[in-house]
């Protein structure tokens, strides 16, 4: 049976079905963050002191890692403008380069954990460190199912390009909301945890 | 090309290249205010001022991302209803250790 609303619109939306859908997987995504950032303001705001992000954590690394991320979105974004294009060549230039950012990401974090627990330093070490790894954690595993999803539709995914171009399209546009979101996730846990 | 793939290619390549025009400027304006925030931080301004400043220059960029990356800035109503809802509840959630710590449910040992 095919699936409605994959390229065509509904008039009474005017989006296809795909499209709500990710949004509103997104809004749920939007409170899942906000949980645990209420729960950091909370935390921070209870403790009689609080230590700067700067005197823990590596400030250069994440600062290349934001660089990492905004780059990503931008190859993301330009991945789908391709496929608009009907630049499919392209298209695959832009994912692996969005794929490959994405590993750059996690190899850096990788590298940032290692460093923590060589020094002794664990979620269970303090409330910093808890929220910390929580919220990157999280934010990780997010990095990770959004490159699971772009290396699907780099590779056996993008066979639909052949049979209905529209419909990838439509899905790597949605596969990039995702991306954007988890950068967008970045973009306020970078100063949260790391500069303040 | 097929025919599906032409007409893709023919109805929006100006508009295209518009879109992609703007992402490199967002790109340029993304990585300009990520070396502000690091180099704010510098400064070691007192704490209420550093969040303020950070928080701002956080929601630019998120603004950024959201309304030129995710097409916010032109997008159908419904969605436009799901995230001003969404934000309502995202509010009330940041809002909760605040009401917390006013209305004396914060145990102070």
């Amino acid at each position: 049976m095919e699936i409605p609303y994959t390229v065509e619109v509904r008039r009474d939306t005017g989006l296809t079905n795909g499209k709500i859908a990710i949004w509103l997987f997104l809004a749920s995504e939007v409170m899942l963050f906000g949980a645990l950032f209420a729960s950091y303001i909370l935390i921070r705001s209870g403790a009689p002191s609080w230590p700067r992000g700067d005197t823990i954590l590596n400030v250069p690394l994440a600062t290349f890692n934001t660089i990492v991320l905004i780059s990503s979105s931008v190859t993301m974004v330009m991945a789908w403008a391709s496929l608009m294009r009907a630049r499919f060549g392209t298209y695959r230039i832009y994912m692996g380069a969005t794929i490959l950012l994405g590993f750059v990401f996690l190899v850096v974090k990788y590298f940032e954990y290692s460093h923590k627990f060589h020094d002794g330093l664990y979620p269970g070490t303090s409330n910093f460190l808890a929220i910390y790894f929580t919220l990157t954690g999280l934010h990780m595993l997010h990095v990770f199912g959004g490159m699971v999803v772009n290396a699907y539709l780099w590779g056996p995914g993008a066979k639909l390009w052949k049979t209905n171009p529209v419909w990838l399209t439509n899905r790597v546009e949605n596969s990039g909301l995702f991306w954007h979101f988890v950068d967008l996730v970045w973009i306020f846990l970078f100063p949260t945890l790391y500069l303040l | 090309m097929t025919s599906d793939h032409a007409a893709m290619a023919g109805d929006h390549a100006a508009e295209i290249d518009r879109h992609v025009r703007v992402y490199i400027t967002v790109f340029v304006a993304l990585m300009a205010l990520t070396i502000i925030t690091v180099a704010v931080s510098y400064l070691h301004l007192p704490v209420p001022i550093a969040v303020t400043v950070a928080l701002l220059v956080a929601t630019v960029k998120g603004s950024l991302v959201a309304c030129y990356f995710m097409h916010l800035i032109s997008e159908k109503k419904l969605i436009y209803a799901v995230l001003v809802l969404t934000a309502v509840f995202f509010a009330a959630l940041l809002a909760l250790p605040a009401v917390t710590h006013s209305s004396g449910y914060w145990i102070h040992e």
